[in-house]
């Protein structure tokens, strides 16, 4: 008896988001994407190189956002997947001379099937014990990377170094450039898709299943189904940021994967707000500037900066960037009246 | 068989610091029922403060009891600070938070002693023990400390007040709160034990990893593949499971082919996640049962 009350006293996994306050309205989305497409113009190679690295984040964000704040499972194992996705890219590229477009959706298919395959044990866990179980496949993934047997493909130790695309048709525009447009496409495409996804019927049996899953299951939810698609689709999706960083990057290392990554990117999640797809772009900016800003600092310093931002978050605006965005909309609403 | 014993031996020996983790987990776990991902942090930067004791000169068991006090201040002012506010949140909060303590502490070791990797004392000695081939003395002693430390602990939760106010509060909080014990503190105290034992697995096993700022990540991977087989909900689960996931490591490390050094993390995810998959309470704890 005593068991079964502490179950029903068991705090929720997350708070329920409702479906309307997981995207932007039309007028907003197109302003954030017209700044996003012309911002590029007028900014160095270098600060266009960070746009990039911004866009990827935010799609690696978007990935965690659909598990956590669709289907209200925890990973702290991102980085693995996106290490794989990664990894993925630079050895048909490297190996198989392929053309790096044609890279990324292999990357994710293959990162699809590997997080279908690790949601299938995650089905019976949850909780913390999937955080657990996925904080370990991180912390393992960069010594699986570093395995005398793979070495031939992965370079082992030493990394594999990736050869950046030119732009394609003879386009006047910079490498950088043309790849910030191209990641763009990508991640415009993945978003459409993801806010479809969270307002179809499988989004639907996601968030009954974040919300109460033995309810769900008495629904006629295929738990398990709908669990480990949310999974598959996370990690697909992380799989493809993985194989763009890759070719952004120019070099994957297994000691770029550790378990500090999903804790950026679990960051950036929080950070967002958990369950509000924009956040994710938001989240991935903090994660980006806030190192580089704390490094210059001092070394060393960002994991600090990292862990008491997200207690400030954690106890003044639980909701993320989310909350902040609503405040705003009032505030802005007070004054028109 | 020699070698066999030897590695049963040495997997015991690294078997009680991870039963140690594992303790210090299953303590948390007990007491808030979240996971406790910065307690390798903890016990890395309790052994940071005892090796900088020892640079300014206090013997070594000097430093050893004033690192476990501090400990058990630290882990107490955190519960207090951090997490007592956060009781009530949900798990995705909870989660955040540990992390975000795992950051914060990470770095902050970082900073003050810098990445660099430092050897550290052992009281022991590293002769064999007892004219035996088969285990050094810091073996023999970190075994020692431990069996110690399990003695006295079982001690206090079967024969004081305070260890039976601290198993009722995590058996069942409502009704320890109306025969008048107060739960709250217990959990802090939960978490200053917690914060002690992992500090003594830090100060044990700091001559063997070395001392570094990102030691503890492989000793607490360990720990939790030991919680989870012996139970989380089971203190004695989480000892039985240190022993023998430290035997488990080293054989398999010796005499599976493939697996060296270079695999010890995969091994024990392959650990984690088979437990959770064949027995998800473990060998010791008890089946949750869930309701709408």
């Amino acid at each position: 008896m005593s068991a079964v009350q502490e179950a029903a006293a068991e705090a929720p996994a997350i708070e329920a988001v409702p479906k309307r306050a997981m995207t932007l309205g039309i007028g907003t989305s197109l302003a954030i994407l017209a700044l996003l497409l012309l911002v590029p113009l007028f900014v160095k190679n270098f600060i266009i190189f960070q746009l990039t690295m911004l866009l990827i984040y935010a799609l690696a964000v978007l990935a965690l956002n659909i598990l956590t704040g669709g289907s209200g499972q925890f990973s702290l194992g991102q980085s693995a997947f996106y290490a794989v996705g990664a990894y993925t890219s630079a050895i048909l590229m490297e190996h198989a001379n392929m053309n790096y477009a044609l890279t990324l959706p292999i990357a994710g298919l293959i990162c699809f099937a590997f997080g279908f395959a690790f949601g299938q044990p995650a089905l019976r866990l949850s909780g913390v014990y999937l955080a657990l179980a996925t904080f370990a496949l991180a912390t393992a993934m960069p010594q699986l990377l570093k395995l005398g047997f793979f070495e031939h493909w992965t370079g082992g130790v030493q990394g594999l170094v990736v050869t950046k695309p030119d732009a394609p048709f003879g386009l006047p525009m910079s490498q950088d450039m043309w790849l910030y447009y191209f990641t763009l496409a990508i991640t415009i495409g993945i978003y459409i898709a993801s806010v479809n996804l969270l307002r179809s019927r499988s989004g639907r049996a996601f968030m009954a299943i974040r919300d109460n899953e033995i309810a769900a299951s008495a629904m006629g939810v295929d738990v398990a189904l709908y669990k480990t698609l949310a999974f598959g689709v996370s990690a697909g999706i992380t799989g493809v940021a993985g194989g763009l960083g890759a070719i952004a990057v120019q070099f994957v290392a297994p000691d770029g994967y550790t378990i500090l990554l999903s804790i950026a990117l679990f960051l950036g999640m929080v950070v967002g707000g958990v369950g509000w797809l924009p956040g994710s772009i938001v989240g991935s900016a903090f994660i980006i500037f806030v190192p580089n800003i704390a490094e210059g600092i001092s070394k060393g310093l960002s994991g600090a900066v990292f862990g008491v931002l997200l207690f400030l978050v954690i106890f003044l605006v639980p909701h993320g960037a989310r909350q902040v965005a609503m405040i705003a909309q009032q505030l802005i609403g007070k004054l028109r009246n | 068989m020699e070698l066999f014993t030897n590695q049963v031996l040495a997997g015991i020996a690294t078997g009680a610091i991870y039963a140690c983790m594992a303790l210090a987990v299953v303590m948390i776990y007990q007491a808030i029922d979240h996971l406790n991902f910065a307690q390798g942090e903890m016990a890395m930067f309790s052994t940071f403060i005892s090796w900088q004791m020892m640079q300014w000169g206090v013997p070594y068991w000097g430093a050893f009891i004033l690192t476990l006090a501090l400990s058990f201040a630290g882990g107490i002012v955190i519960e207090r600070l951090l997490f007592k506010p956060l009781a009530k949140a949900p798990i995705l909060t909870n989660v955040a938070g540990f992390i975000a303590l795992y950051g914060i502490i990470n770095s902050f070791a970082g900073l003050i002693w810098d990445f660099t990797i430092k050897q550290y004392p052992t009281p022991f000695g590293s002769s064999p023990f007892l004219g035996s081939q088969l285990i050094s003395t810091h073996q023999a002693g970190m075994i020692g400390v431990t069996v110690l430390l399990l003695i006295g602990l079982y001690l206090f939760f079967q024969f004081t007040r305070i260890g039976l106010a601290m198993r009722a509060a995590a058996a069942l909080p409502e009704s320890a709160r109306l025969v008048g014990i107060n739960t709250s503190w217990m959990i802090a105290l939960g978490w200053g034990m917690a914060a002690a034992i992992g500090s003594i697995a830090g100060m044990l096993i700091a001559p063997v990893v070395f001392l570094e700022p990102n030691m503890m990540l492989g000793v607490l991977i360990y720990g939790f593949a030991a919680a989870v087989l012996g139970g989380l909900t089971s203190p004695l689960g989480a000892v039985v499971g240190g022993f023998l996931v430290g035997v488990f490591e080293n054989l398999a490390g010796t005499y599976i082919p493939v697996v060296g050094n270079e695999l010890k993390l995969p091994i024990a995810l392959a650990l984690i996640i088979t437990v959770l998959v064949v027995k998800p309470a473990g060998l010791f704890g008890r089946p949750i049962v869930k309701r709408v």
